[in-house]
């Protein structure tokens, strides 16, 4: 039998105000194995914890509950007391009585019965609990970055500069991301290529750094220190080994207007390309679905044209596998859809751009080489209305849109718009808006200054509709705070389309086993103190994969990011989690049904002799796991048909016993 | 009638005893009465033309015999599987329940077996002898005499919607494969469809009526070649169920649906079952709603088909429903 102290904490007034404190612990004082039982206001604080070590020691306690906060929050705390006062850590249950209880139940009574109940349980469990010891495992000193833009090459320059290796995945032919698009950047309008291109060389030039260009992840096995990745390199049909990327291919290739990506389909490009003059790694690639050499064997003018002899239409997708001890997940955002916005006549008109369409428009290096000039008959344009929140800060039951703010669209509107008017003085600008929200070093002056200095004329209300006539776009629009109607007769309209995850998100995160949220945002360990962790042990996030943000707040998450995976990669070992599987042997029948399911692959069987209750012997095969692997997931403890498997911790005797005693 | 005679098995069974590709033979065996056909494992030509039988009363599956007789002896083992027999050999191996290298599969043709219990519905007790005329049988009886019906009436519903008549697995097959009626196996899950077209109440006490019965003899475990632990989880004496005289409603309330989730997904639907149950439960029905609930959620799957299949509850593909959405699915 064990000596078990209740320890129940008020958490200030958090648990106390809806919890009978005194009750709980008075009445858990009378349950089975329970020697000692207590309430304190801060049960984590030191005097808590001491409260906790002295009771250990004056009542020879083998077994601890703690009634307080969820185990999310302090378990770790409480199990290191216990093993300061000198009892396994494992023997320590915490009972959840503040998210589960005292945060959800307004009525005193149903609250105190309920906490009542949960510590019963975790009694209970105790009751059955024994010492487990944790095994430890070697860390692989080794990154993987899964996106290269901004947000990617930041974590993998710092994380190579800490001295460790690490590899970039990128799926598009060139690293550099949504940045690289930009023309110039909020607050300070110096421009994105210059600011990017630049950590793009240094990211191509460290010798710690690995690019994988044109690239995706397939695969994710193991665990936190020991990922083991495949990751498929598209066939680019170029030899990266050979190409010098001085472009003469893509000068010649006969196969012309394919509509060109890197400039938002605005202009043309070759089938064999390299998306912008910067381009990490530059190299040619060949678009097989518009190649005449790779569709039907006719044309190899690239073949001929290339001096370096670099152009390979027999090139296969390879597969490689790499170890990985830590794996960020950079793999940011797009604009979302305009399909839904027929309101707006984006689909109508070509002078209805999206936000990324009209920085590809000021641009140098884009489509009209930095002149602002409407994509429908190439004139100046004399009126633009930008119009915000597209798709942003929808209602939850709208058909369309997001229920979020993408946090970025007032500040690069607000440029936008200074840009225009400093450019084109003579050019009218009008902004439509909800709310103006421009929270952030230097950033409400700089909406200030396209107000005040450069005279944009921002009007709350939104646009109701865009009607194209002649080669005019009439926008028909409500100002809210002279609550009249507006009708301006536009030459261009701008629409700040809301950002959401990349769509590969949602995938990769199924092999991570990463949280998402309903956005399909990657969901961080805790929102506010464990921002750029994935509840996932291993897999940390950086820049928007998480959540909108604009450059300096994604390159600082980037930075946090890289400095968790430089904490755990200093680390020799890991500690392992003790509560892994284990196979009764003697109840196994070695069906394989467990190790179909185990994600880590910590089964194996082997043929072991028994004796049989009739004194024959029988070689029968049974699974065994190795602890080192097993995180203790518990999905073999729900396949066994037979019952052999369980988990140490969580055993299924220990699961109804608290079953039990919930239901007592 | 079975197509293939007592005589033909036992000339094949005894050229392979005599060759040593097996040392003993698993088949069947005359009981009490003449319909009582229990299986039993034969070690010579003239212990077959003894006791072995071959007929309409050869419902028995051995599939599950396998698992304890393969490893009593190093030789191999001949068996005789009909058709839907062959399933259960499958995901035997599948699951790595013996080794087929120890076993000797004769493929038999099985033309549906009958349920004496059928029969005796019809005709009374007393029943003594069985002919086949045509579609109809000619049952004698002890006390009134010849009585005509029809064979159908006399099938078991898991022979009337026969899943396939093909054999998945064998060795050697002997006879012609009969012919596949579709028509037959798509009448599979009217008895689930009635089911789910009553109300809960009403299902409830179709249920209750029926498992009240249960006299937990076991036989329905014990036969079923998905139930082959180690250890089974009734028979832990601590337990408090591991026999009925120890426990009160359970077999009503719990023991068949418990026995029905645990070989979810790895039943092959043979329907054995049903066939032993001495209270006539219709157990099958159990098991056939998970499999036509499985197959509704994840696609068509059946257990036991090819080796080494993955039933759609142990795994995952990236295609598969949300589990919300298939709960919501069921609801609708």
């Amino acid at each position: 039998m064990q000596r078990i102290g209740v320890f129940v904490c008020w958490c200030g007034s958090n648990i106390a105000a809806t919890i009978d404190v005194q009750r709980v612990s008075d009445t858990l004082a009378h349950e089975p194995g329970v020697v000692f039982s207590a309430n304190y206001q801060y049960m984590c604080s030191q005097a808590g914890q001491d409260l906790i070590k002295d009771a250990v020691r004056d009542h020879a306690l083998t077994g601890i509950v703690i009634c307080s906060c969820s185990p999310r929050m302090h378990e770790a705390t409480f199990r290191k007391t216990a093993a300061a006062a000198g009892i396994n850590s494992y023997m320590v249950e915490i009972a959840n009585i503040r998210e589960q209880c005292s945060w959800v139940h307004k009525d005193k009574m149903v609250g105190t019965e309920k906490a009542i109940t949960l510590g019963r349980a975790a009694i209970a469990k105790v009751n059955l609990n024994a010492p487990l010891i944790p095994g430890e495992t070697p860390v692989t000193k080794r990154a993987l970055v899964i996106g290269g833009g901004i947000a990617g090459i930041q974590t993998a320059l710092d994380i190579a500069d800490a001295g460790f290796e690490v590899d970039i995945v990128e799926k598009k032919p060139t690293i550099g991301g949504k940045m690289a698009q930009l023309d110039k950047t909020f607050p300070t309008l110096d421009c994105a290529a210059c600011i990017l291109t630049p950590k793009m060389v240094d990211a191509a030039q460290n010798d710690k750094i690995r690019i994988f260009s044109y690239s995706e992840v397939t695969e994710v096995k193991g665990f936190v220190g020991n990922f083991n990745v495949k990751i498929t390199k598209h066939a680019r049909f170029v030899d990266e080994t050979k190409c010098t990327g001085c472009g003469l291919c893509t000068e010649k290739c006969p196969q012309k207007g394919i509509p060109n990506e890197f400039n938002l389909n605005m202009d043309n490009r070759r089938a064999i390309y390299i998306p912008f003059a910067q381009a990490i790694p530059k190299i040619a690639t060949i678009d097989p679905e518009h190649c005449n050499m790779l569709k039907s064997g006719k044309c190899g003018v690239c073949s001929k044209v290339c001096a370096a002899g670099a152009i390979d239409y027999t090139q296969r997708d390879e597969v490689i596998e790499e170890s990985y001890g830590a794996i960020v997940a950079a793999t940011g955002f797009n604009p979302i859809s305009m399909d839904k916005f027929d309101e707006f006549a984006y689909s109508t008109s070509k002078d209805v751009v999206t936000s990324l369409e009209f920085e590809r428009l000021m641009n140098a290096a884009g489509p009209t080489g930095g002149t602002l000039l409407r994509p429908s008959d190439g004139k100046h344009p004399h009126t633009i209305v930008f119009v915000q929140c597209v798709g942003s800060r929808c209602s939850a039951d709208a058909e369309k849109g997001k229920e979020y703010c993408s946090k970025i669209c007032c500040m690069y509107t607000a440029k936008h718009a200074m840009l225009t008017r400093e450019k084109y003085p003579d050019t009218e600008v009008y902004v439509f808006y909800i709310d103006v929200r421009t929270p952030g070093k230097n950033f409400d002056e700089f909406y200030r200054r396209a107000v005040e200095e450069y005279g944009v004329h921002y009007i709350k209300g939104m646009v109701g509709k865009v009607m194209p006539q002649g080669d005019k776009l009439i926008v028909q629009a409500s100002d809210l705070l002279d609550d009249r109607q507006l009708r301006i007769a536009a030459d261009m309209v701008v629409l700040a389309a809301a950002m959401e995850p990349d769509k590969s998100a949602r995938s990769l995160a199924t092999m991570l086993t990463a949280s998402m949220d309903t956005n399909d945002f990657f969901t961080e360990a805790h929102p506010k103190l464990r921002p750029v962790e994935s509840p996932t042990a291993g897999i940390f996030l950086s820049g928007t994969c998480q959540g909108p943000k604009d450059i300096p707040e994604t390159v600082a998450q980037a930075s946090a990011a890289a400095s968790k995976v430089i904490g755990l990669l200093c680390k020799e070992r890991l500690v392992g989690n003790p509560c892994v599987a284990n196979s009764n042997e003697n109840m196994c029948t070695g069906c394989s049904l467990c190790e179909r399911v185990c994600p880590y692959g910590a089964i194996t069987y082997s043929d072991k002799e028994f004796k049989m209750p009739d004194r024959s012997l029988r070689i029968r095969r049974v699974a065994s796991v190795n602890e080192a692997v097993c995180q203790g997931c518990g999905a073999c403890t729900v396949a066994c048909p037979s019952g052999a498997m369980d988990l140490k911790g969580f055993s299924v005797q220990q699961i109804m016993a608290e079953v039990d005693a919930i239901c007592k | 009638m079975q197509k293939v005679t007592r005589d033909i098995l036992i000339d094949r069974a005894a050229e392979l005893l005599a060759s040593g590709m097996v040392n003993r033979v698993l088949g069947w065996r005359s009981g009490e009465f003449f319909y009582d056909v229990v299986p039993a494992v034969f070690r010579s030509e003239a212990d077959m033309r003894d006791g072995f039988v071959f007929d309409d009363f050869c419902g028995c599956n051995f599939s599950k015999y396998l698992v304890k007789e393969s490893a009593r002896s190093d030789g191999r083992i001949l068996v005789f599987l009909k058709p839907c027999d062959t399933y259960s050999y499958n995901q035997l191996l599948t699951e790595h329940r013996f080794d087929a290298e120890k076993t000797y599969v004769i493929g038999v043709p099985c033309d549906g077996m009958l349920d004496i219990g059928r029969i005796k519905e019809r005709v009374g007790e007393g029943v003594i002898g069985i002919e086949a005329e045509g579609d109809e049988l000619i049952v004698k009886t002890l006390y009134d005499g010849d009585k005509r019906m029809k064979r159908e009436d006399a099938l078991p519903d898991r022979c009337r919607h026969c899943k396939g008549k093909k054999h998945v697995a064998f060795d050697e097959l002997i006879g012609e494969e009969c012919e596949e009626n579709d028509e037959n196996a798509s009448g599979r899950f009217e008895g689930v469809a009635e089911l789910e077209a009553m109300t809960s109440e009403q299902r409830y006490f179709f249920w209750q009526n029926e498992l009240s019965r249960c006299i937990r003899c076991n036989a329905c475990r014990d036969v079923c070649p998905a139930c082959t632990c180690e250890k089974c989880v009734f028979d832990n004496p601590k337990s408090g169920v591991e026999n009925k005289a120890a426990s009160d409603s359970f077999e009503e309330k719990l023991f068949h649906i418990i026995r029905a989730f645990h070989v979810a997904g790895r039943c092959t639907d043979c329907g054995e079952c049903s066939r032993v149950c001495p209270q006539h439960i219709p157990l099958h029905l159990l098991n056939r709603k998970f499999i036509s609930d499985i197959n509704g959620l994840y696609g068509e799957y059946q257990a036991g088909e090819t080796v080494g299949s993955r039933s759609p509850m142990v795994d995952y593909s990236r295609a598969d429903l949300d589990p919300s959405e298939a709960i919501g699915k069921r609801e609708e």
